[in-house]
């Protein structure tokens, strides 16, 4: 069989999504998902960067304890444009809306997403709202945080607060309008034989996720709007000199942004299981735990928002009870790693670019997680609270588990979304690159934090001058390991080998079509009879013959 | 798309491509129609949890504010949005059955009646404009006072000598009583304009709906196989109804017969 898959070159399809029409009117009035996907990719990878570029800055200036770089005020800007772009503009469409897009109205064997007019509208609206915060940064930038907490952010800067809210606000709809597809399309246009129990688990994810865009979103909707109401018209909601309650705004903006890390890494985990399975060659172990602990996180998701408030004043009683459903979502969280890592175990493991960003996703992710336990416990938060302790657990569970989990899975289906393959070494050691200075950029904020290096300081006192040192040098190479990938993909799309059908010999509905995939998917609509990652079966097929 | 192997001999002209029969197209719009309401509540759900909690912080500024609205007003309206939500309902019966005359007929009644309701809730906002409640400093300064003649008295001070008398307060505590309370007041008017105001923007945007639909009654075959898009518009504009119907003793009736 190998033999034989080598002698046959594999040849690009005659006719694709790709080269299904020409011309800037087929891509900007497409209504396929394919083509949406890749306008999302290109909007959120300049996004990327430009958050990566607010990141460089800041580490550049805390080379030094006294911050030669910025005014203090500038350096606020700073961390919040790094914030906002890298949250709503970059983490939260990643792998729902061009992963996602892209691969699961295929991998549930359907010709589209339920409403493609809305899946385009929902790229206008992000691109209206991307418009708005990049006005926002240019016309003075914002510097109250991304969390945009009042008074402060109501009534005391003088910054773009309103138009990056507005911003944020459109970012939020377009996200809305895709979870609302993807819950519709895993509803109701399910291929024949698909039950819910034969989904793929990266469909299961995005299910999760979606709910929580569904339901949380307004929520942060109408806090954006109640927030935009008290700056413009001095109405006191939030601002306690005007009788309002500046904890109420707290708990409405996390209400949504808790929950909103789960949009972000759930996808995440999705990408993970394909991966792991795949490069694993075996069945994932416990499939129904791995598919009900996504819907679990989502669901415990909406109970904890208030740990991020332990200090801001809430009873003591209402802090114990949040402490204790924080803790509850590690079990999801850790029934997940467990699984991963018993689906490797006597596995055929290959280590393929996309399973080095798996191993990397669980081996980070497992850290990011456990200090946020941590930091739900109530007596050591009171000590971390706004250190960089919370800086380096977010970036463990953000960088190190869901762009380690986007950057795999762009690697792991870029055969797919453009038939060609992209160069194997350097993409292995771009990983490496990528592994080694994420963890020396953020391990050092670890120590740094529990030393007591406070937040959004643009100053620090000089003993803790050794470890940024160490952080900002670790940034410069995790740049690399970013700018590497866009580079040998962009290259791949000329001088790429053709990747074939299925270049991994991965189950699932997605590599029965051709790549790139026709316009409609399939040529004939597939049935499904086996379960998902029927890995091993194959196997055995194999060797008899 | 003649790929599909499973063709319907009759292909209906409203099938969308992706889809694979009329009837897994209209079960994936009227879901998809109820997942989006979903979210509409949950952002109403927000402004009401919000409102609540400061209902029951500044009870006595919001009982203040409730009751100087109009509530003949506000019950009218009630009706006039139930009226409407019954001839959306036989909108969607008429269109279910084919008839494309009653269904429009009813689709321009019920347009009637929600601009009536937005007509009516203008007047309530004049007269807020004219009374100084509005809050912030746009259309002038907020003030407790009531300026206009034969309206409510200053409904702070009201409140405040009520608490004096109940809690035997010092005149000068009840004057800082009286100042805080219009403050808090201006609180529960901006909640009043902000849930109204999200409230009347869905009635815009059911009214612009409308218009789309009567057009589509028209142009679309639509009769017993398909009439979806009516069936959604009439999800929408029931929810909008319904929002209605928790706004309406949420803002106006609380405690009135108490309070007067």
């Amino acid at each position: 069989m190998s033999t034989a898959a080598q002698t046959v070159k594999p040849v690009m399809p005659a006719r694709h999504y790709l080269n299904d029409n020409y011309g800037i009117r087929s891509w900007l009035l497409t209504k396929d998902h394919k083509r949406i996907a890749v306008l999302y990719l290109f909007s959120i990878t300049f996004f990327f960067f430009i958050g990566g570029i607010f990141a460089s800055l800041i580490r550049l200036h805390l080379l030094t304890p006294n911050g030669e770089l910025f005014q203090a005020d500038t350096y606020n800007k700073m961390f919040t444009m790094h914030g906002v772009n890298m949250i709503f503009f970059f983490l939260i469409p990643s792998v729902p809306a061009v992963l996602g897009n892209f691969i699961i109205p295929i991998m549930v064997g359907a010709k589209d997403l339920a409403f493609p007019k809305i899946n385009l509208m929902s790229w206008y609206i992000f691109m209206v709202g991307a418009f708005f915060s990049l006005y926002a940064m240019v016309s003075g930038g914002v510097d109250t945080g991304w969390t945009f907490y009042t008074p402060l952010s109501s009534g005391f800067v003088h910054t773009n607060v309103i138009v990056m809210a507005v911003g944020i606000l459109f970012a939020g709809f377009s996200s809305i309008f895709t979870g609302l597809n993807f819950i519709v399309t895993v509803h109701r246009m399910r291929a024949p034989g698909l039950t819910w129990g034969r989904l793929p688990l990266m469909v299961w994810a995005n299910y999760a996720a979606s709910l929580i865009m569904i339901l949380g979103t307004p929520v942060l909707a109408i806090t954006l709007i109640l927030l935009a109401l008290e700056r413009g018209f001095h109405i006191g909601i939030f601002d306690p000199k005007l009788g309002g309650d500046p904890v109420l705004f707290q708990h409405m903006f996390w209400f949504y942004s808790h929950p909103a890390v789960y949009i972000m890494i759930l996808p995440g985990m999705g990408v993970i299981s394909e991966i792991v399975t795949c490069f694993s060659r075996k069945r994932v172990f416990g499939y129904a735990f791995v598919a009900f602990s996504s819907i679990a996180i989502a669901v415990f998701g909406f109970v904890v928002w208030a740990h991020h408030m332990f200090v801001a004043g809430i009873s003591v009683y209402s802090a114990m009870v949040f402490s204790l459903l924080s803790y509850a979502v590690a079990i999801p969280s850790a029934v997940k790693v467990f699984n991963w890592t018993a689906t490797m175990y006597k596995g055929s493991v290959k280590l393929d670019t996309p399973m080095l960003y798996a191993l990397g996703f669980i081996g980070l992710f497992t850290i990011g997680g456990l200090t946020g336990l941590f930091l739900a416990a109530l007596g050591l938060d009171v000590h971390i609270h706004d250190t960089y302790f919370v800086i380096a657990h977010f970036h463990y569970v953000m960088v190190g588990g869901m762009v380690m989990a986007y950057l795999g899975g762009l690697h792991f289906w870029w055969p797919k979304m453009t038939g060609k393959l992209y160069p194997e070494p350097v993409a292995k050691l771009a990983a490496l690159i990528t592994f080694i200075g994420f963890n020396l950029t953020f391990f050092p904020q670890f120590i740094l934090g529990y030393m007591g290096m406070p937040r959004r300081y643009a100053m620090y006192s000089p003993e803790f001058q050794v470890l940024n040192v160490l952080s900002s040098a670790g940034a410069s190479i995790l740049a690399v390991g970013f700018i590497l990938p866009a580079l040998y993909f962009t290259w791949s799309l000329k001088y790429g080998e053709v990747a074939g059908d299925n270049p991994y010999k991965a189950t699932g509905l997605e590599w029965q079509t051709t790549s790139p995939p026709p316009t409609h998917n399939f040529d004939v609509t597939p049935v499904v009879t086996e379960d998902p990652y029927h890995y091993g079966a194959e196997e055995e097929v194999t060797v008899v013959p | 798309m003649s790929h599909s192997p499973t063709t319907i001999p009759e292909h209906h002209p409203a099938l969308v491509h992706q889809f694979d029969s009329m009837e897994q197209q209209r079960e994936a719009s009227t879901f998809g129609m109820w997942v989006f309401l979903l979210t509409e509540i949950m952002m109403f759900g927000g402004l009401f949890a919000a409102y609540l909690i400061y209902r029951i912080k500044y009870y006595d500024a919001f009982v203040a504010g409730s009751t100087s609205i109009d509530v003949t007003w506000g019950f009218v309206n009630t009706l006039v949005l139930i009226g409407s939500s019954l001839t959306m309902a036989l909108a969607v019966s008429a269109a279910q059955r084919g008839a494309r005359r009653g269904a429009q007929l009813f689709i321009v009644l019920t347009m009637i009646l929600g601009t009536v309701f937005l007509g009516i809730k203008g007047i309530e906002y004049h007269q807020k404009y004219v009374e100084h409640h509005i809050p912030g400093g746009i259309f002038g300064r907020f003030d407790a006072v009531s300026n206009y003649p034969g309206q409510e008295p200053n409904i702070a001070e009201e409140v405040a000598k009520e608490k004096e008398r109940v809690e035997k307060l010092s005149p000068e505590a009840a004057e800082q009583a009286s100042k805080q309370i219009a403050k808090q007041t201006e609180i529960f008017f901006c909640f009043y304009f902000a849930m109204t105001g999200l409230h009347a923007l869905h009635m815009i945007i059911g009214l612009i709906l409308m218009t789309w639909l009567l057009v589509q009654v028209q142009r679309l075959n639509i009769g017993p196989e398909y009439y979806t898009p009516v069936e959604l518009s009439g999800l929408y504009w029931h929810f909008v109804d319904i929002v209605w119907i928790y706004l309406f003793p949420l803002l106006y009736l609380i405690n009135r017969t108490h309070a007067k």
